[in-house]
């Protein structure tokens, strides 16, 4: 198989519009809500995801003729624990206060449906350039949708949008600092979209864009 | 009438305009909506079934509209009055007072309707419907249930997020769960909670001043008697809020624009049940519920610190928004329960769960929005179980 057909680029593209994790097959909802209340922690989460996703579909895409189909499930979670651990491990000696910030959530991703889902579904059955090539859309398409989540929770809920650096991060933009103008208009931030309920709202409100932009409709 | 003809005239042919393939044919809702707002329609079925009466959802939601005016009216004049007592340099006339709060109380309602017109008129242009008139009834509730001092751009952005979560993504009208009005300031409750709750918002006041609902004042004090503590509140300098039974029922105190006249509200549940709008079940069972638990509380409150257990259950039905809510939210024909056996359970709920968020949870002073929100989405799995036990019966009888 080569690398840059028509195939391998739908591998990776499909996950990101009509195929995507998060908006169409609703998988890894959990820390899509619980990780996007401010940008950079939603970038931080993708590289992660990344990473995992990528290695693991390599690993067990190199592995699938010597893993006897009953235990798949087993040695699976074995892969991916071990590569979170050592994502998070990383994360503790370079990133500590994001590290802190994102807290279990990295180490939830071994349960992480899409990682689990991506290893049964695609990585067991293709060869690895393939599987890691699925792993790479699968990790954007998740990035992709809890980056722009974020962005609107953390615009409209406290007002800022900050950018990866270090634990605080580095404030990008900032309505309180940027737009005073607003502010004095009478503006302020909607507290709903902090809370869980409002990763919701703005999730459902994606979703649904995104199905219509894509011409989807819910079988009957 | 003959201006009538010209109107009709002009409607019949810019009609054409907006027909299947031609140019304006995106906007055949927007026409169609103009054409039966001011004509009833001379479409005829030709084979049944045939529809005698002319109640249709317009004239429904009119009759609703009717039933709000008193509590616009009379909201306008709190309005005003309350400022009046409160400030010492000011004494206006009846009729000052209510142009006072009608300065209030207008730009809020025109912000809820241009609101709610724009996301009606979108959604029917998209989905190619006729534009329901729904959305008129649920732009008229919202402001009464809102305080005179809410920000307008928060009235806009909560009644979008009412019409399109609350009605239009299950479907549009007669397809909801929630009630539109309420889902609208649920929003606004949570998404602000500093322009929707606290001591500043419910009275147009000079600065320095505060307006404590009646609910808020046991809600923010150690145990005592909640009778005590209305005397109190209504005795303490500055005194012009008085919180006697009577007043309340008249409700000239602070509270969300159309909810303090009790007896304008009960007037139009009269005309409500009498039109046959709302169910009268519906109604009777909430205030029982709610008369059920206060009592109970007030036989729990010696077991308690909480001065909110030892309001009495006539107190209840006059304080806070308990009585708009169940006359003019609760009894919503859609989202309501549609048996009557499930009306009753479905009502006497509304009124538990109130008095429970009203006393146990010292977040929410008032509960009825909640728990009737709560009870919309019980309502179908209450009909349900309704149907099941109807059925269980039919057949027990008759085997």
């Amino acid at each position: 198989m080569e690398l840059f057909s028509t195939e391998s680029k739908k591998i990776v593209t499909d996950p990101l519009n009509v195929n995507n994790p998060i908006s169409l097959q609703v998988l890894g909802i959990c820390s899509a809500l619980a990780v996007t209340i401010r940008v950079d922690q939603a970038i931080i989460m993708t590289f992660a995801v990344i990473f995992v996703l990528c290695s693991s579909n390599v690993a067990i895409s190199l592995l699938k003729d010597h893993i006897p189909s009953r235990v798949r499930i087993v040695i699976m979670l074995a892969i991916i624990a071990g590569l979170v651990s050592f994502v998070d491990e990383v994360l503790k000696a370079y990133l500590y206060d994001m590290s802190k910030q994102l807290s279990v959530f990295v180490g939830l991703i071994v349960t992480n449906c899409i990682i689990m889902g991506r290893a049964e579904a695609f990585a067991i059955k293709h060869g690895p350039s393939k599987a890691f090539l699925d792993g790479l859309g699968n990790g954007l398409g998740y990035g992709m949708m809890i980056i722009l989540v974020s962005f609107f929770r953390e615009l409209f809920g406290a007002g800022t949008i900050t950018l990866p650096n270090g634990g605080a991060g580095y404030v990008l933009f900032s309505i309180e600092r940027d737009v005073e103008w607003l502010i004095n208009a009478g503006y302020e931030n909607i507290g709903l979209l902090v809370l869980s309920p409002g990763a919701f709202f703005i999730l459902g409100l994606v979703i649904w864009v995104q199905r219509e932009i894509a011409g989807l409709e819910e079988e009957e | 009438m003959d201006n009538m003809n010209f109107l009709k005239k002009i409607l019949e042919r810019s009609g054409k305009l907006f027909e299947k393939g031609r140019p304006l044919s995106w906007a055949h809702p927007i026409w169609e909506a103009t054409d039966t707002i001011l004509f009833s329609t001379d479409k005829q079925t030709d084979s049944g079934p045939h529809i005698r009466d002319n109640m249709d959802i317009k004239r429904t939601m009119f009759f609703v509209v009717i039933a709000l005016i008193p509590c616009y009216l009379f909201g306008a004049y709190n309005i005003g009055y309350l400022n009046d007592m409160a400030t010492t340099d000011v004494s206006r006339s009846m009729f000052g007072n209510f142009i006072f709060g009608m300065s209030y109380v207008l730009p809020i309602l025109i912000i809820t309707f241009v609101s709610g017109a724009i996301c009606e008129l979108t959604f029917s242009v998209i989905r190619r419907h006729e534009v329901n008139e729904g959305f008129l009834v649920t732009c008229a509730l919202i402001p009464l249930t809102l305080p005179p001092l809410v920000p307008l751009w928060q009235v806009f952005i909560g009644t979008a997020f009412g019409i399109i979560i609350g009605k239009e993504i299950f479907g549009g009208v007669g397809t909801n769960i929630f009630n539109p009005a309420l889902t609208a300031r649920a929003f606004m409750y949570f998404a602000f909670p500093t322009r929707m709750s606290g001591e500043k918002i419910w009275a147009v006041l000079p600065d320095g001043n505060t307006g404590a609902t009646a609910l808020a004042i046991p809600a923010n004090s150690p145990k005592n008697i909640a009778s005590d503590l209305f005397s109190e509140a209504s005795n303490v300098a500055p005194n012009y809020f008085d919180f006697s039974l009577w007043k309340m029922c008249w409700g000239l105190i602070p509270g969300s624009i159309g909810e303090t006249n009790k007896i304008l509200i009960l007037l139009g549940a009269i005309f409500l049940v009498y039109v046959g709008i709302a169910s009268w079940r519906t109604m009777v069972a909430s205030v029982s519920g709610l008369f059920f638990t206060a009592f109970l509380f007030n036989i729990l409150a010696g077991f308690s610190t909480n001065a909110m257990l030892t309001i009495t259950p006539l107190q209840h039905l006059l304080i806070g928004s308990f009585l708009f809510g169940t006359v003019f939210m609760a009894t919503e024909p859609v989202t309501s329960a549609h048996t009557n056996k499930g009306k009753w359970i479905y009502g006497f709920m509304i009124g538990v769960l109130t008095v429970i968020i009203r006393s146990v949870n010292p977040a929410y002073p008032e509960g009825v929005m909640l728990a009737i929100l709560i009870m919309n989405m019980f309502a179908p799995l209450i009909d349900y179980y309704v149907v099941k036990s109807n059925i269980k019966m039919r057949i027990a009888r008759n085997a």
